[in-house]
């Protein structure tokens, strides 16, 4: 019972605060809203206990979907120790992101809205990870879509916010494309789209081809290609990344919960959870850890320069799924999912540090309006200093743990591909540290650069928001200690049970633990090296940054348009898309079309009808004639088809 | 129940109604149009809950046709007044006789002269649809789905707004086009086989050699109706120009018939040509769905962007068709019950703002959702029901339609698919453009949100919308048999003409 409870609670509360949010008033929403993830985030608890722990999963059906003929999908919640685990990643931040919006929230006009999108996303992600087949993942991965559409245009006066939420859709309907194509294949290969009866079959399948756009490739491949398409476009992977950072439009606790904890690292998940099939297509697999590994260096670059503060940490997002990617893409999918387990904890600490500093600034966002106020608001000054050293990875906080194991498994592989992961996770951990530290620098310390008014107001956040933080702040601090040992140590197989497959002969986890030495430290060498940069450049040499970016201003001017990825896309699809359009319409439609067509016959009837009334014949007399004609060329047209 | 003709009467209660407010002395304007509104309210509420009959009664694990009614007609031709219906038309019937008590509400007050032949043009209208869907003699489905051109012809060109006439002709020239090559069809047909009697039809193998002519003749009175691309310019006139109810129908019901002609005469009869033809068929539903995608982005006039939109999904549907599986079919048929109710309701949701407003430009607009919040949910989850959101009815459809298209070819699937970016591009971008932004135009600074009437006309659409997309299995079981029937058909016949090829080599 509770196991349905954790998951529908969201959506009554959704659906209680969305649609009598005008009798509730805002109290009556928040009331509702934070009471049901309150209780869900403890029935997930229960759940990881019972599923993970104590090794019971198990999946309860719902009622059927869609069947039709030998397609045949039920609604139904599947319940293994990787769902447990993204039950409690969802819920506890999700839940703590919810009473942190009722501080966050308070002044503005909209508060019911707000609680009902959130609670519905936290619905949504629920269903993606509980997915029992592909089809329901696919139900989930729109749902969290659209909840994350909604709220980055939750200001919907804003136009660059409208934009920003139509691109992320967008966006993430091109890599849906990718993933309901592999659906449709993953259909015609098994027969089914049941998880389970899938991946039973899968190993009689591994030779298996497929004919797919006018060529035969190896069925798996391509699945799996297909399917990471979706994975790239929700995990804002290089290429389909573009509208993440854009996603900062949205109100903080929603960058915390959707774009840095959860929604984007879905992606992570699909592929850690179709770890059965990817196992099978080592070419996907090699493809999953390039993407990742670039994507690692790539968004570590941007990040070094954006002034933004949320597009800083947006970009690190960006950064650390790549890490996850990578170490899926060695087989490492325990890694990966580690690393997605601690992220969402420091990340989700660091974006709702920020939204606080946002908050205590009266709604700055640039890092070059701000410094000199860490000694007003010093609860969020610590929590951002934990964040970072987690997201550093800096010894035993929670990033430690798991993005040494990441590097680690890349290093382990002992593949071509490997090694270049290993290497970009190294050069984008010197940046980590590097924008991180730039970041606290330039925000907190320094000379005030904000006016007067601005700086007198500074605050440190009300309770409701400063809590959250700290409970967070636990997780930043404690999960990588805690779960090592049951997520990639020695009680691994243990706990992650049937949840995730590894071909025996894929050893890149395992080895992990045999690695020299200096590639265990040096991950936290190259922290070191970046936070000292950082310090270096923004508090001893607060000159330096103007000079490098002055001298390399090609350099700088590329990284901090982002590498012009909007404006190549812009240039290559939108504009495009609005001219062909437009020239459909008016020459196709209009010109070709219609005046052929319908115009084209009026004005000629028009045409012969005023040089048949000229002859006086009667218009009887000529129907009669064209219809004498007409029969006559359809009997001889019957004739010659009979003949 | 079996001697209960109630085919006839869900066919022809409208009738009567209309013939009722017919009779409504004209002596005080104002009375008699109260009168004709809640005259056609009851009748067609009264027919809707009698057609429900159909959907209880219904025999889901039969392929044949049910509720039949026969009796001579027309002796000496063997012409039969032949009535039934079969789980691919059933829920078409529940279609129509749904949306007529919605049109009917949706034009209380929309309009305002002439609403006694408003009404009666509105139920004459509800007869011939139901009809043309229960027909199963190829006469009397030809007068009915002939007949329906009028009174949608009179709607748009009496009721219409300004470019009324032109868009009428336009609609009118188009479709009688095809139809008279029809009625040569039906004519080649009934001097082959002896008989216009539809489910004798469907056991008669026609030769193959007049097959094609008698597909392409079908093809030119259905890919009209569809409208498949390029035949389809006369839709955004027609609903640009047609009163909100008139576009309601048009869309809901209208554009259905060509597909059900596909689905009930060209595959089944003609499995030969039809087969030949397939290629022909996807290249145009596929050029419709990426042209009018395309186009509709850069639409101006809100009426003409949910028009080309839906030239878009009927393109699905008839990919769908043409994949002769179960689940393209099934698909195809979903597609448009869905499109039936969830464009309807789009063109609705324009009918609400521009009875406000009196204009349907969407520069106009902005921001509406200060004002109208319940609007501004109502759209949005149209809106997402046309992009085809999981858990919506639209999304069903589509994925079954992709399902089977996969299994034909990957490469229309593909494209096919393409048009899912391209329909959540459009819509998104209407929906932005009305909706969000900042409310700054002063004419919007007084409208007012929806009333009671409204929100009664979209709850049924809005509830449906969801259960359809949530639990489609009660609505998919009743079409499973019969499209199942169908398929084999067509898989048998192909058999035989694959067995008679070999054996002439």
């Amino acid at each position: 019972m509770i196991y349905v409870l954790a998951i529908f609670l969201p959506l009554v509360g959704a659906t209680i605060a969305g649609l009598f949010g005008h009798w509730l008033k805002d109290k009556g929403a928040q009331i509702v809203t934070c009471g049901g993830l309150l209780l869900s985030a403890t029935f997930s608890v229960i759940i990881l206990n019972e599923v993970a722990l104590k090794g019971e999963p198990q999946t309860i059906q719902i009622f059927s979907w869609i069947i039709s003929g030998g397609f045949e999908v039920d609604w139904s919640l599947r319940f293994d120790t990787l769902t447990a685990v993204m039950l409690v990643v969802v819920t506890v931040v999700s839940c703590a992101v919810h009473f942190y919006s009722i501080g966050y929230m308070h002044h503005d006009p909209s508060v019911p809205r707000f609680f009902a999108y959130l609670s519905l996303f936290t619905f949504f992600m629920l269903m993606l990870v509980t997915a029992n087949n592909f089809l329901q993942l696919f139900f989930g991965w729109e749902g969290v879509g659209l909840a994350s559409y909604l709220l980055i245009g939750f200001w919907y006066e804003k136009p660059s916010a409208n934009a920003a939420a139509i691109k992320a859709f967008l966006v993430n309907r091109v890599g849906d494309f990718g993933f309901a194509l592999g659906i449709l294949g993953v259909f015609l290969m098994y027969g089914s789209i049941d998880f389970d009866t899938v991946f039973n079959a899968t190993p009689g399948k591994a030779a298996a081809t497929m004919e797919f756009l006018g060529g035969t490739w190896h069925a798996l491949t391509v699945l799996c290609l297909l399917l990471f398409i979706g994975a790239m476009g929700k995990s804002a992977q290089l290429g389909l990344h573009t509208w993440l950072p854009d996603a900062m439009e949205g109100p903080t606790p929603v960058s915390a919960l959707i774009h840095a904890a959860t929604m984007v690292t879905a992606g992570v998940f699909m592929v850690a959870r179709l770890s059965p099939m990817f196992e099978y297509a080592p070419f996907a697999l090699d493809v999953v850890c390039v993407v990742g590994a670039s994507t690692a260096f790539f968004a570590a670059t941007v990040g070094l320069v954006q002034n933004d503060i949320k597009r800083v940490i947006a970009y690190s997002t960006c950064s650390q799924l790549g890490y996850m990617f990578f170490a899926c893409g060695v087989s490492a999918y325990a890694a990966g999912v580690f690393h997605l387990f601690t992220h969402a904890f420091f990340k989700a600490l660091l974006f709702l540090g920020a939204g606080s500093v946002i908050h205590a600034m009266s709604s700055e966002q640039d890092m070059r309006h701000m410094g000199g106020i860490w000694s007003h608001i010093k609860l969020t000054y610590a929590m951002m200093w934990i964040g970072s050293l987690a997201l550093a990875g800096l010894p035993f906080f929670a990033g430690f743990y798991s993005k040494d194991m990441v590097l680690e498994a890349a290093f382990a592989a002992d593949s071509g591909v490997g090694f270049y992961a290993f290497w970009m996770g190294i050069i984008a951990a010197v940046m980590t540290a590097f924008y991180s530290w730039r970041l606290l620098f330039m925000t907190f310390h320094g000379e005030p650069r904000a006016d007067e008014k601005t700086m007198a107001h500074v605050h440190e956040s009300p309770k409701v928001m400063t809590i959250p933080l700290i409970v967070l702040s636990l997780g930043a601090l404690f999960a990588g200690y805690i779960g090592y040992d049951a997520f990639v140590g020695t009680g691994m197989n243990e706990f992650w049970g049937k949840a995730i497959f590894v071909l025996p002969t894929n050893t890149a986890i395992i080895d992990a633990h045999h690695v020299p030495l200096w590639v265990k430290l040096l991950p936290i060498f190259v922290g070191l090296i970046g936070i000292g940069l950082a310090y270096y450049m923004y508090i001893m040499r607060t000159d330096m940054p103007a000079k490098v970016a002055a001298k390399c201003w090609k350099l700088y001017l590329f990284l901090y348009n982002k590498w012009y990825f909007d404006e190549l896309y812009d240039k290559l699809f939108v504009q495009p898309a609005n001219y062909i359009g437009r020239g459909l319409w008016k020459e196709g439609d209009g010109t070709l079309i219609d005046g052929l067509g319908p115009d084209g016959v009026a004005s000629l009837v028009r045409n012969l009808a005023g040089r048949v009334s000229q002859l006086q014949s009667g218009y009887v007399y000529h129907y009669a004639f064209a219809m004498l004609i007409g029969v006559a060329g359809l009997v001889t047209l019957y004739l010659y088809t009979l003949g | 129940m079996s001697d209960f003709p109630v085919l006839s009467l869900v066919t022809f209660l409208p009738l009567v109604g209309a013939i009722a407010i017919l009779i409504i002395p004209n002596r005080d304007e104002a009375l008699a149009a109260r009168n004709a509104r809640w005259t056609a309210l009851w009748t067609s509420l009264f027919t809707f809950f009698l057609s429900l009959v159909l959907y209880t009664g219904f025999d889901r694990k039969s392929a044949a046709f049910q509720f039949v009614e026969k009796s001579t007609w027309i002796e000496s031709f063997g012409i039969n007044y032949h009535m039934g219906v079969d789980g691919i038309s059933v829920l078409f019937v529940l279609l129509s006789t749904l949306l007529t008590p919605i049109c009917v509400l949706a034009s209380w007050d929309a309009i305002k002269t002439r609403v006694k032949e408003y009404m009666i043009a509105f139920l004459v209208l509800e007869t011939l649809m139901v009809g043309m869907f229960c027909a199963l003699d190829f006469v009397l489905f030809y007068i009915f789905f002939e007949g329906v051109l009028i009174p949608m012809f009179l709607i748009i060109g009496v009721w219409g707004g300004q470019r009324r006439v032109y868009a009428a002709f336009k609609f009118f020239l188009y479709t009688l086009t095809g139809s008279v090559l029809m009625l040569l069809a039906i004519l080649a047909i009934y001097l082959q086989a002896g008989t216009t009697d539809v489910p004798t039809l469907l056991k008669y193998t026609l030769p193959a050699n007049i097959q094609t002519w008698l597909w392409l003749a079908f093809f030119a009175s259905f890919a009209v109706k569809v409208p498949m691309w390029p035949v389809h310019t006369w839709l955004p006139d027609a609903h640009v120009e047609a009163p909100t109810a008139g576009s309601v129908i048009l869309a809901g019901v209208l554009l259905k018939m060509g597909a059900y002609g596909f689905l009930r005469f060209s595959v089944p009869m003609l499995p030969i040509a039809s087969d030949f033809f397939t290629p022909l068929v996807f290249g145009l539903s596929i050029v419709a769905v990426i042209y009018t995608s395309l186009v509709a982005l850069v639409q101006l006039d809100m009426k003409k962007l949910i028009a080309y939109s839906s030239v878009a999904h009927m393109g699905f549907v008839t990919l769908g068709i043409f994949t002769f599986n179960q689940q393209g079919v099934t698909g195809a048929i979903y597609q448009m019950l869905s499109h039936g109710i969830v464009s309807a309701a789009l063109f609705l949701c324009v009918g609400v703002i521009y009875d406000r407003m009196h204009t349907r430009e969407i520069d106009r607009y902005g921001g509406l959702v200060e004002r109208m919040p319940k609007y501004a949910f109502f759209f949005m989850v149209f809106m997402l029901a046309s992009v085809g959101l999981p858990g919506t009815s639209g999304f069903v459809g589509e994925i079954l339609v992709l399902v089977g298209l996969f299994q034909v070819s990957t490469w229309v699937a593909t494209l096919a698919a393409t048009g899912v970016i391209l329909g959540a591009a459009y819509m998104l971008w209407l929906y932005r453009r009305v909706v969000f932004g900042k409310l700054t135009k002063d004419e919007l600074k007084s409208i007012l949100d929806m009333n009671g009437r409204e929100i009664a006309v979209f709850m049924p659409l809005l509830i449906l919308t969801i259960y359809m997309g949530v639990y489609p299995a009660p609505f998919l079981e009743i079409i499973e048999v019969s499209v199942a029937n169908l398929v084999d058909q067509h898989k048998t016949a192909m058999t035989a003409i694959e067995a008679l090829s070999v054996a002439g080599q």
